[in-house]
This record gives C-alpha cells, structure tokens and sequence, in this order.
C-alpha cells in the first residue's frame, strides 16, 4: 500500500475539520487517554439514553491519524447502541491490527462505512496506537462510568 | 573544517547508509564494518568463558575483553580499575543509585538532577528518594534551553548528597559547562554523575580533566554494538561501594558462612559478561581515534551550522532551545503539523528521524509540546542528506496545515 492510503483525503479532512469536538456538560460516561510516546492525548464524552449512544464527543490533541480515527468514531457511533458500538470496536480493532481480513463478509465490511478510510494503518505497526486511541477510550468510557485513564503503551 | 575529513571514505564503513537517510543517531548509531568484523572474528576465533579457563581459547577470550577494558579506559583517560563494563548508560545510573548514593542519603537529604535528563538518570534517582525518604531537586533551564546557573548555585545545598547530569541533552543538544559545574559541586563536597550517552562520540571526553566522579555511556550510540556500555567511576568511590549484582567472577572467596569481594572493576562485573561486546566496543573506539575526536566534532558542528540556518529559513519551522553551545542534534516542530506525522511522511521518503517525547517527558513539558521531531547527527551524515531533508519538509507542512 502507499502512503495515500494512510492519510486518505477522508483521514485528513476529519483532522482539519474533526467532527463533535467539543466536551459535553453531563456526560453519563467519559474517559481519558493517553499514548505517551506519542503525545496524543483525548477525553471522550458520551450521553448514553437507555442502551442508546444519544450524544459522542471528544477532545484531544495528537497526530492527524489519532485524531480523525477519533472525529471518525464519533460520526459513526452516534444513536448507535452499547452493544453495536462494541461490536464495532472489536470489528475496528480486527482492521487496524490486520487480523483475518478475507473473514469479512460483505454486509460487515458495507457496515464499517468511512471507519474503512482507516484500514492503511494496518501497513505501519508503529501507528495502529495512534487509530487506537480512541476506541481503547471509547471502551474504558462504557465499561466504567467514572472517569478513568487509559493508555495504549 | 578539516580537509582530510573525507566522510564518502567513513560511509564506506557503513554500509546500512545506503539504506536511507539516517538522522536518528541520537537514538542509536550505525557500526562500522571494523565494530561487525570484531564481533564475527572473536565468535569464531576467541570464544569461552573469561578469567576461568587455563586453556588457550579462554585466555584469548580473557585478552580480548581485557583489552578492550585497557583501551577504552586510555580513550576516556582513567585507570582499568576504574571502568565498569554495565549493559549501558541506564545500567550504569542504576548501579551508581543503588550501590553508592542509597545507602549514603537518609530522609530530607537531597539528590540533584536537571530538568532536562532523559527518563534513565530521572527514574533511578526517584526511586532512590521514594526507599530513603531523600528528596529530588531539580536545577531548571531556561527558555534558550540553557541550565539557570544561579538556581543550580542556590540549589547546591547543605542537604545535597548527589548531583547527576547529563553532559549533552539528547533532546536540545545544549553542551552543559559539566566541567564549571563539577567544579562547584565538589567546592560543597558533593560527588557527581555524568550521564555522557550524547557525548562520548560527539566530544573529547577526558574524565580526570573534567575530575568527574562517575562517567557514564552506551556503547551503541557510539558506533559500537548494543548490550555493552561503560561506567567509569573513581576508584576511592568505588572501593566503598556495595556490590550491585552478586553471582561469579564478583567474588574472591566464597563459603557459605561469608563471601568476600573480588578487586575492582570485578567487584561490579557478576556473572559473564558480554565478552564479543566489549572486544568490538573497543573496536569501535579504535575507529573514532582513527579519524579523530577533534575532527568528528568540527565535522558534525559544521553539520549542525548547515542545518540550523537551512531549517530556520522554513516557514513556521521552530527548533526549541537556542543554546550558546549545541552539539549536532536539534529537535523542531513545524506548523500543525505533528511530530509523527512528519516522521511518518519522512520515513516514506526513506529518511529516519525520530518523533515523539524522546524519553524527556519533563523537558517536553518544560517547552509545552507533547512531542518534537529531533534530527541528530553522526560523523557520516553529509550536507546532501540534510539537503534530502530540508526538501522534504515544506510539503509535509501543507500537507497537515490545519
Ligand atoms: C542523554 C541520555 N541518557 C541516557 C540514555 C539511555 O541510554 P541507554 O538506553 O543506552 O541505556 C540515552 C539514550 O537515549 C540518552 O540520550
């Protein structure tokens, strides 16, 4: 693969202009982030109604990659629920690591929608943490509903 | 600059240039196929145990590594007694905060340190303070990413037992005045580190000159092999000091009821060394004296001149710090662009830098940057290739322009 297909014109136009960037006043869920030797760093913020992700934002600052995989998540998860939004994350995380690509049926990869813009990164091992980041905290933000802090190293 | 520094006969050594565009050497070094040579000869030619054997192969070996301890102490100018083969810098930290300074410090003492180490002479010393109750001081830099030397004056105190600093900063590449420094802390009674990791191949280093009590580097960042690096320690420091690691070879004699120590530097060397390290680190100082400490200098501060003025003429390009004295080695940000995603759009174009926090997180936090990209520089780097890079760079920042 080349370069292009890391930093794909989706992947870049969610960094310049990410989407739901902003915190949220009363977050039922939320975590932080961080990837030290990166310096990425993000805070995710949900409202969740029920089972159903009502409101995903986030915050953070770091490289194009951890950013858009993050304006990306939030795109796609909103009004999704809790367990659609696991089912992704594991379907994500099978992307970016490279696992079983020929498993993939054609409905799931039709699923997968934009996120797919982030399959290039499963070509440079040293930045599948940075696309990481974000589901790792999306996670860590449902599996607890206090704050708490998570990291990729 | 020195006419006969001829660096196209140097990169003929080293093959692996041809690779890319290595301006990481900051991180670790090429090796010469003089250094690779040493390692395949004594394998084939000399292995066994040292110091054990009396047959012929083990006295090769025992020649070997020997000799290696005899010429790099003549490069760094101590006794063979007095140097410590370790693993590497971080090793030789540790072993110093373990067998001399915790013992030594009690609650409220005080060990000092710079805000601009890197994590290994940082994290052995709050370990120490964390057993002992001591605390850790740090002497800050300023702006230019100079040491505040009327803080670091002020904060030589009746309390301070330690001092250890790093003699190039791997991230700004600021050249401490150790020698000024070392001066003054011992005026206090106070022993002193130097972490020399950055500087053993980019300076002369003349450890009596500089009365340093401890010295410590890494032989791969030297042009020499990973695994093997040096701690010179004064002798009278050492002979006080309570063994590191225990096993065989540290010892003199050993029954169950008490053992007693081997002599130096044995005391510090348990179990069996890496014996082909240390022969092809020597072999690697023999190269670096083969063209020249002074020479390597002046060739890569010519390096450094080059690419300083070439990287400040780029737009929204910021190199941090602005030190009066820099070695060949500088870290910059660039627009929005980050720090790995510059790496990243470099490495495609087959030019290695690094990116990130560069084990200095305080020092990172100190500028306010999450991360940097750090261009640093080896006796083989050539203007051409800071050319390659120069080049590179505009794009990338409009690429990633917010
Ligand atoms: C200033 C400084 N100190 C210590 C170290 C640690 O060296 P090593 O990892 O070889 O032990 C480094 C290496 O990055 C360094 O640059």
């Amino acid at each position: 693969m080349r370069d292009n297909d890391l930093y794909q014109e989706l992947i870049l136009d969610h960094y310049r202009n990410p989407r739901n960037c902003c915190s949220l006043q009363h977050p039922t869920h939320s975590a932080s982030g961080d990837n030290p030797l990166c310096g990425d760093q993000l805070d995710i913020y949900l409202n969740v109604d029920g089972d159903v992700i009502n409101e995903i934002t986030f915050e953070g600052s770091g490289c194009a990659v951890s950013q858009a995989s993050a304006s990306l998540m939030t795109e796609h998860l909103k009004g999704h629920t809790i367990e659609e939004a696991l089912k992704v994350f594991d379907k994500v995380h099978m992307m970016l690591t490279g696992l079983h690509p020929d498993e993939v049926n054609p409905e799931d990869e039709k699923a997968m929608g934009k996120l797919k813009a982030l399959s290039g990164v499963a070509e440079f091992p040293m930045r599948v943490k940075c696309a990481s980041l974000a589901w790792h905290t999306l996670k860590s933000a449902l599996k607890n509903c206090e704050e708490n802090k998570i990291s990729t190293e | 600059m020195n006419e006969n520094y001829n660096v196209e006969v140097i990169r003929k050594d080293f093959p692996i240039l041809k690779k890319s565009v290595y301006l990481d050497n900051g991180a670790t070094t090429q090796k010469p196929e003089q250094v690779i040579q040493r390692l395949n000869h004594y394998y084939r030619n000399e292995n066994a145990n040292v110091h054990r054997g009396v047959y012929k192969l083990s006295q090769l070996a025992t020649e070997a590594y020997e000799g290696a301890r005899s010429t790099i102490s003549r490069f760094i100018n101590c006794s063979e007694k007095e140097l410590i083969f370790t693993r590497g810098t971080t090793e030789s930290i540790n072993l110093t905060a373990f067998s001399l300074v915790e013992p030594l410090v009690k609650e409220g003492d005080e060990i000092l340190i710079s805000h601009m180490e890197h994590h290994s002479n940082i994290v052995p010393w709050q370990l120490v303070c964390k057993r002992t109750g001591a605390l850790l001081k740090v002497i800050p830099v300023s702006d230019s990413g100079e040491i505040e030397m009327d803080s670091f004056e002020t904060l030589l105190s009746d309390k301070t037992r330690f001092l250890s600093l790093t003699h190039i900063s791997n991230v700004l590449g600021t050249i401490n005045p150790i020698k000024e420094m070392i001066e003054s802390a011992h005026q206090k009674g106070i022993p002193v580190l130097i972490d020399g990791a950055q500087a053993i191949a980019r300076t002369k280093v003349d450890v009596r000159e500089l009365d340093a009590d401890f010295y410590a580097f890494s032989g791969h960042k030297m042009y020499g092999p990973t695994g093997i690096g040096v701690l010179y320690g004064k002798k009278d420091f050492l002979e006080k000091m309570r063994p590191y690691q225990s096993g065989g070879d540290m010892i003199r004699r050993v029954t169950f009821d008490k053992t007693t120590w081997n002599d130096l530097p044995h005391k510090f060397e348990a179990g069996t060394p890496d014996i082909a390290g240390a022969a092809a680190l020597a072999s690697a100082v023999e190269y670096l004296e083969s063209i020249g400490m002074d020479n390597i200098e002046s060739y890569e501060l010519s390096l450094l001149d080059y690419a300083e003025k070439k990287l400040k003429a780029i737009e929204d390009l910021h190199i941090m710090g602005n030190p009066e004295k820099r070695a060949a080695l500088l870290s910059f940000t660039m627009g929005d662009a980050h720090p790995h995603d510059i790496a990243h759009e470099l490495s495609l174009q087959n030019i290695d830098v690094r990116a990130g926090h560069h084990c200095a997180q305080p020092l990172m936090n100190r500028f306010n940057v999450p991360a940097t990209t750090r261009a640093s520089f080896g006796m083989y780097n050539t203007k051409k290739e800071i050319d390659i890079l120069i080049g590179a760079l505009p794009k990338i920042r409009e690429k990633f322009k917010l």
